[in-house]
């Protein structure tokens, strides 16, 4: 019992000191959302981990408006309930300015506070169409295309490059994995003279996925199209090839990356995905990708770039608006220009990126390589 | 009643068979290759509820940490192979290492998990032990998540694509006829275990009573731990088998297969060991059978669909026997 | 205080843990770029740390077990006493409702908003309470009917603009249709058989919701979901967050009231009389299979209401939020706190919900240390950390 109250006393104590008033003045502080523990951790740590680069390269330039910039971190386990409290949580903590979240569903719950609250919101990775189409989100931006452009290029690129007639699609049944893939069945239809022979959902972790994979067997689909993360992308596949089902795996931007193609290994070859551009050839992509691998001992991660061009817009917009102004900010938000690690980037009139669009790929001798 | 629940039982049966032998017969090939895939995942839940089911006969706890023992058997096994793979050891060699230590650890861990979560809750209340296992499992997924990495390891096969096994490849791979013969022998291992050494029949004693069992001289706290390692080797060649087959393992496998395998358990009839067998290859083969004619999004629906069925005419499971109860 | 010989004992466990650890905490193994790292320091930090943890262990679990024999007269809880002691009651109770009526203006808006999710937890573990500290029936599926009331309120006010007051009671109808419709064909299984048929319906309640898209638009979930409005009046986002908080103290206080009733009527008692013996239970005339039903319907009926504030308060619901592990930290709070005391179950909610959200400052360590309380807790504590008190009737004769 006595236990008990001294948990009660601790936690009271400590609620006092994290209430005290944040300390207003000398920082400008980014509050950087996303999930950084659970099974999508390498996603949200990998868009962490751009943004603290970009923070330590701006306070080594002097910050934006002279101020040095602090970041403030919060992990939403990739859950709206727990995005929620944590936007809260970063809103009272005092942030100006938000760089995240990583899951569309945390993002658009997230949201509600960050725009009651006046922050401009900017995410590397949330590619859902209703966050920027809809209009119900005026104060969200992103660095990368949303769901519709990807869709739209994926299905064009079935249909014209690889010219099969016959395509099944698997999901993961999750908020991205579902939502792409319904994207692009209705591309398909819109295209026409492709039949969607299978589109089945699969349930993520799984300890088997041969049913599935003898069931596109059967479909005899000449295309497999996989919406998901890399890890069930890379069993699949895998399944596929142990099976001898002859397809083509054609994935979207979860299973792009090296992650994917160390997964799947041997299996991964001739697989083709639609990704981001690359920009590995600019020059600010390889300086991150060697600060990053000085800083942390590893390879740069799918968002860190894009984390690190969310936070160059911020305070580019900043100095352009000459304060934190929300609406200020905002205009300029629409103005900039920036010279990201993915080429120079700016906003349309819905927040979504211009100058950062998607390319496919495929994995050919262990790398995923530029088609289009 | 009686013969509603007859008459019900054959409609059903009927239907069923009517339209799967239509089936069967339009693609023979299909099924065949279904049917296998089920028994390959059954394989696998099997191996897993064992654990469960014994430990559950013994000390009447649903043991929650049991799907972290069989991912800590994974893990050790690629950590092991990688590194004697690094030293340039000889292929086979690296198998029955990489397997031996997977099982000698995990017994390890089964061990010394009871005995910390387990053993200090033996008079208590039955659901505290169950919360006390709930936290351990998450103390174990965290623990090799924080001393390993949270990402997917890609786990080399140890079990090579035999050339001579290519020409039926395509419809089972090599990988999953050694689960399934594997399961089978450890079955059978462990069966005779049970039925014909002394400790197995010491196990049913203790299951049985175990007041009684102390009293003709047993020592009940040794047979429970043997339980445990038993229980703990079984899910470790499982976690081996089931690297090899999907080729990636990280800290968080153990979770769904052993929500799975203990449904399986259940379903079979807790407490039993055939029960787990057989209930696992029920759920394995029918899961697979509905994602391949059905849709695969429903397919755990439909798994707890038929466990919601059993439970309802059978209340202890197929093979459980309908316990009595004294005031 | 400590043994040689326990000293001794702790040596060897930490021996035995430095094995134990060694392939997972010592080697990691890079299988890309094919690297083995040894991280031997680790193998020393293992050693002494299981040394000292388990001097510990093992001291407190000596006391525990000394103290078992010594004092085998009924130990009361502290609070339970505090309560029974009528000039301590009303001050304590005063100030626990001052506390509660400033804390929205006192502390931040972060704060508020997480008490508000551990508070719906403490109607969730009431409710549950019910069905496994009072009746006995362990339900791993108790995330379904919360599902229930979140989608209740989402689906009614998207369609029919329906608004959270009227929702309120039309979801804790619904919740009772829900349990009496589940509840009725599987409640005659028995113990760990009921609680793996519940985690059942639990999971196909979420997978429903997941694929069918018609329903609840599948796993990306229904937003703009409207907080509740004050006679019409729709407050502004702090405001709002502080105005659910008090909607939610006062649920909660309803539940304390009605729980606390239930517990002492006819059919709380004959849920009691169920837990403890199902058959004795039945010689005494009651109807067993009623009597389960009402406690599971009940139960279900407070999830639903938890469903609805929850969804208020998120704005945003997908069937993410509906998993089996919701089910479990609500078993947890229930066991935790202490099966069958209401005030148990209050404080297991707040220190289940609100320590992880406070050990957000060892971050990464956050579930590993809470998996390990939750051991440590049931092993010293395993009635839970307040545990519920029998009422007791004495018999004593009147002095002549």
């Amino acid at each position: 019992m006595k236990s008990f109250f001294k948990t009660l006393a601790l936690a009271l104590l400590t609620m006092v000191v994290f209430a005290a008033p944040g300390f207003a003045g000398d920082t400008i502080k980014i509050g950087c959302g996303g999930v950084i523990s659970g099974d999508l951790a390498p996603y949200g740590i990998s868009a962490l981990r751009g943004a603290e680069i970009a923070v330590e390269d701006l306070n080594a330039k002097g910050g934006i408006l002279g101020k040095k910039i602090e970041l403030l971190v919060g992990d939403d386990v990739c859950k709206p309930e727990v995005a929620v409290n944590m936007a809260t949580k970063l809103v009272s903590d005092g942030a100006q300015m938000i760089v995240g979240h990583v899951c569309s569903g945390a993002t658009i719950a997230a949201n509600k506070i960050y725009k009651d609250a006046g922050l401009i919101v900017i995410s590397s990775a949330s590619t859902n169409d209703d966050l920027t189409l809809k209009g119900e989100h005026p104060n969200f931006f992103r660095t990368i295309s949303y769901d519709g452009a990807q869709a739209d290029l994926m299905t064009s690129f079935v249909k014209n490059n690889l010219k099969v007639k016959t395509v099944a699609m698997i999901h993961d049944k999750g908020d991205y994995g579902k939502g792409q893939m319904e994207l692009a069945r209705q591309y398909f239809e819109k295209l026409g003279g492709i039949e969607v022979v299978l589109f089945e959902g699969i349930t993520t972790g799984a300890v088997d996925y041969s049913a599935i994979v003898q069931k596109i067997k059967r479909s005899k689909a000449e295309l497999t199209m996989f919406g998901g993360y890399h890890s069930d992308a890379s069993k699949v596949v895998g399944l596929l090839k142990k099976k001898r089902v002859k397809t083509i795996f054609f994935g979207a931007d979860g299973i792009i990356g090296d992650n994917f193609v160390n997964l799947a290994g041997k299996y991964s070859d001739g697989v083709y995905a639609t990704g981001p551009n690359d920009t590995s050839s600019n020059p600010l992509y390889q300086e991150i990708s060697a600060k990053h691998q000085k800083k942390y001992g590893e390879a740069a991660g799918t968002f860190t770039h894009n984390g690190y061009a969310c936070v160059q817009a911020l305070a580019a917009a900043a100095e352009k608006a000459g304060s934190l102004d929300y609406d200020k900010m905002r205009a300029a938000m629409f103005e900039i220009k920036v010279d990201s690690p993915l080429g120079p980037i700016g906003f349309d009139k819905n927040g979504d990126v211009i100058g950062a669009g998607f390319s496919v790929y495929q994995v050919q001798n262990g790398k995923y390589t530029q088609v289009n | 009643m009686r013969l509603f629940k007859i008459i019900l039982g054959v409609a059903v049966v009927g239907i069923l068979g009517f339209f799967g032998i239509k089936e069967i017969i339009a693609d023979p090939v299909y099924f065949l290759e279904l049917f296998l895939g089920g028994l390959t995942r059954g394989s696998i839940y099997a191996l897993i509820a064992l654990g469960y089911t014994m430990v559950y006969g013994i000390i009447q706890l649903i043991n929650f940490a049991h799907g972290e023992i069989y991912m800590i058997g994974a893990m050790t096994a690629l950590i092991v192979a990688s590194v004697l793979g690094l030293w340039g050891w000889n292929s086979a060699v690296i198998v029955i290492l990489a397997i031996v230590f997977a099982i000698v650890y995990s017994c390890a861990y089964g061990f010394t998990v009871e005995k910390i979560a387990y053993k200090p809750l033996r008079t208590a209340p039955r659901l505290s032990a169950l919360i006390s296992a709930i936290g351990m499992s998450l103390f174990l997924q965290n623990y090799v998540m924080l001393a390993q990495t949270s990402e997917f390891m890609p786990f080399e096969s140890l079990i090579p694509d035999f050339k001579f096994w290519e020409p039926v490849a395509h419809i089972i791979t090599a990988v999953e006829m050694t689960i399934i013969v594997t399961t089978i022998i450890v079955m059978i291992l462990l069966g005779m275990l049970i039925k014909f050494t002394k400790i197995g029949k010491a196990m049913r004693a203790t299951a049985q009573d175990k007041i009684m069992a102390s009293l003709v001289g047993i020592n009940v706290n040794r047979v429970i731990s043997t339980t445990f390692v038993v229980g703990s080797a079984t899910a470790a060649i499982g976690g081996v088998l089931i690297a090899c087959h999907v080729g990636q393992v990280n800290f968080f496998i153990g979770f769904l297969a052993g929500l799975k395998a203990f449904i399986a358990a259940v379903l079979g009839g807790i407490g039993s060991v055939p029960g787990a067998v057989l209930g696992s290859l029920v759920l394995g083969i029918s899961e697979s059978m509905f994602t391949g004619y059905f849709w695969s999004e429903y397919e755990d629906v439909f798994a707890f669909s038929i466990l919601v069925i059993i439970l309802i005419f059978r209340p202890s499971g197929i093979l459980g026997k309908d316990e009595t109860s004294k005031v | 205080m400590v043994t040689k010989k326990e000293i001794k004992l702790s040596f060897v466990i930490a021996l035995w843990f430095m094995v134990l650890t060694f392939p997972i905490m010592v080697i990691k193994v890079n299988t890309i770029k094919n690297i083995v790292i040894f991280r031997w320091e680790n193998l020393l930090w293992t050693g002494i740390v299981c040394f000292f943890a388990s001097l510990i262990w093992n001291y407190f679990l000596r006391m525990k077990e000394e103290k078992k024999k010594s004092d085998t007269k009924e130990d009361i809880p502290i609070v339970h006493r505090l309560l029974q002691n009528e000039k301590f009651k009303i001050p304590f109770l005063v100030a626990i409702g001052i506390f509660a009526l400033v804390y929205p203006f006192v502390f931040s808006m972060y704060h508020t908003s997480i008490l508000i999710s551990a508070l719906i937890y403490v109607m969730l573990g009431l409710g549950l309470n019910i069905v496994v500290g009072l009746a006995g029936l362990l339900d791993l599926g108790y995330v379904a009917f919360y599902a229930v009331g979140a989608y209740a309120y989402a689906l009614l006010n998207l369609h029919f603009g329906i608004s959270f007051w009227v929702v309120l009671p039309i979801s804790a109808l619904l919740g009772t249709i829900f349990g009496t419709l589940l509840g009725y064909p599987v409640l005659r299984l028995r113990g760990d058989y009921l609680a793996i048929v519940t985690l059942g319906f639990g999971e196909i309640i979420r997978i429903v919701l997941e694929n069918w898209d018609e329903l609840g638009n599948g796993p990306r979930g229904i937003g703009n979901i409207p907080a509740p409005s004050f006679f019409g009046h729709q407050f502004n986002q702090h405001n709002s967050v502080i105005y659910i908080y008090f909607i939610v103290i006062g649920l909660v206080l309803l539940t304390i009231f009605f729980v606390n009733r239930l517990e002492n009527s006819r059919i709380g008692r004959a849920w009691i009389a169920l837990r403890d013996d199902e058959i004795a239970c039945q010689a005494m005339g009651i109807d067993k299979f009623k009597t389960k039903l009402t406690a599971f319907a009940l139960g279900a009926t407070w999830a639903a209401l938890g469903g609805v504030v929850f969804a208020a308060k998120t704005s945003f619901i997908n069937p993410m939020s509906f998993t089996i592990w919701e089910s479990i930290t609500i078993l947890c709070v229930v066991v935790i706190g202490g099966m069958g005391s209401a005030i148990g179950v209050i404080a297991g909610a707040l220190v289940l919900i609100l320590l992880p959200e406070y050990l957000r400052a060892v971050a990464e360590y956050r579930m590993l240390v809470f998996g390990a309380l939750q051991v440590i807790v049931m092993v010293f504590k395993p009635e839970g950390l307040i545990r519920s008190v029998r009422k007791i009737y004495k018999f004593e004769k009147i002095k002549e």
